[in-house]
């Protein structure tokens, strides 16, 4: 196991499947109370140069429960960069003020190029369209944690598969555990081509189809649920209609079976009814929450808190 | 009636052959020869290789660093290149495409840090037969462009 103390995390490509289950597992050990004060006098930056709500909180809240002390801002109204500094400049500067920081950034690569002139460790919190690596880590938690494994699962992945940085992610790392896949998505919002022939190369089965009720057969145990967005469809009409069958009800649970568990990265419009949320399959709270253990674990590794 | 020469010949430095017609020019300007030194350049001979037609630039008194041949092969992979010393070829060069792109192609991604942060260029090599590339920092996959190639950074 290569060790995470000092190491920055950017993105998945950069992860084994032994770092995964590092974090996996230290979160379990948070989450069950282990690790107390683990960033006790640390010192974590968070600088979201776009807005954010979920990541955001949850880091913070992270870092004030495990003992660490939080700074920064969370929009980039507040930055110097708004005074013309160079965002390399910025983070020169900050990194001289914490033990490791947190980004977000609409940029593709950002985060990357933060890591290059930063000396703490910094974690990426979504660079453009590009990588979220720690909502992945805490989706690898919450599936962990409720099948007990994260070997040769059933995944049915929905919603916008073309744009969802989430997805491909989660696509990425679940290959690595040798998932069976089934993409849902209308045909305009298909997994690209280049995701699926990753798979086809690593021998990992999938398939795609266009509504949830097509994967009925499969006894999925994840049916992992995106947002479809307005603003992909030039024609109000047509998104109606499209996002019309991509919504979950008591109905779809049915059809899939009582054993599936839906997850969503949230924020949810419509795409599950509310209907759902007391069933036993709907974990998308929990998984909610598991940010904040999985993002504890994560920054104590990374500053060495936690070994 | 036949030409005395072609392009000079030249005693010393690196002559590039077989490049695929326009794309001399080009190869200049990755190369960042532009204010260095003395290059001739031909263009359009016929070529049994190259039905489009074929380059020559022969660059006089600078042997090309392997990493900048290898450069040659992303816009020209069938190019063949010698090393002229004493106007005896020296060295006859086998070039493959790099392994590391590093400041000559600009990511097409708009919204790359390498096009809005000032992050210098660098791509790594993802699939040698369809030559493609994947951006450091952004992570998109790209074919090569000849058009994406500018002088280095």
């Amino acid at each position: 196991m290569s060790s995470f103390k000092g190491r920055d995390i950017i993105s998945l490509r950069d992860m084994t499947v032994d770092d995964l289950w590092t974090i996996v597992l230290r979160a379990g050990e948070v989450k069950a109370g282990k690790h107390i004060g683990c960033l006790k006098e640390k010192t974590v930056a968070s600088l979201f140069f776009e807005p954010s709500t979920r990541t955001r909180l949850s880091f913070e809240s992270a870092v004030v429960k495990s003992g660490g002390s939080v700074f920064g801002f969370a929009d980039p109204g507040s930055s110097s960069q708004k005074k013309g500094e160079s965002f390399s400049d910025s983070i020169r500067t900050v990194t001289g003020y914490c033990d490791a920081m947190v980004i977000r950034h609409p940029v593709e690569g950002a985060a990357r190029l933060a890591s290059e002139v930063a000396t703490v460790p910094v974690i990426n919190a979504g660079d453009g369209a590009n990588q979220h690596p720690t909502q992945t880590f805490l989706d690898l938690f919450t599936i962990y944690e409720e099948f007990g494994r994260l070997e040769n699962l059933k995944i049915g992945i929905m919603g916008d598969l073309k744009y969802g940085r989430t997805v491909h992610s989660l696509t990425h790392a679940m290959a690595l555990f040798d998932a069976e896949m089934v993409f849902i998505s209308p045909p305009s919002l298909k997994m690209p081509s280049t995701v699926l022939s990753d798979l086809s190369e690593q021998g990992i089965s999938f398939r795609t189809t266009n509504t949830p009720e097509d994967a009925a057969d499969m006894n999925l145990d994840v049916l992992y649920v995106t947002r479809i967005q307005k603003e992909r469809f030039g024609d109000p009409q047509e998104y109606k209609n499209v996002a019309h069958g991509y919504r979950i009800g008591k109905n779809t649970i049915a059809a899939l079976g009582k054993q599936v568990r839906i997850m969503h990265p949230l924020p949810r419009v419509d795409e599950i009814a509310e209907e759902v949320d007391a069933t036993p399959n709907a974990i998308y709270f929990t998984q909610a929450h598991n940010g904040v253990p999985a993002r504890q674990a994560l920054l104590g590794l990374v500053t060495g808190g936690i070994s | 009636m036949g030409r005395a020469y072609k392009v000079y010949a030249i005693n010393n430095g690196t002559v590039i052959d077989h490049i695929p017609t326009p794309l001399a020019l080009k190869v200049v300007e990755i190369l960042g020869l532009g204010n260095e030194g003395i290059f001739t350049i031909g263009v359009g001979f016929q070529s049994k290789r190259l039905p489009g037609g074929k380059d020559i630039l022969k660059i006089e008194n600078r042997i090309l660093l392997e990493s900048e041949t290898d450069t040659i092969a992303l816009i020209a992979p069938d190019a063949t290149i010698n090393i002229i010393k004493d106007g005896r070829v020296s060295e006859k060069r086998i070039i493959s495409i790099p392994q590391a792109i590093y400041g000559v192609m600009q990511c097409p991604n708009p919204n790359c840090a390498t096009n809005k942060l000032g992050a210098h260029r660098h791509f790594k090599l993802e699939d040698r037969e369809k030559m493609t590339y994947r951006c450091e920092y952004c992570e998109r996959v790209t074919e090569i462009i000849p058009g994406n190639l500018t002088a280095p950074e």
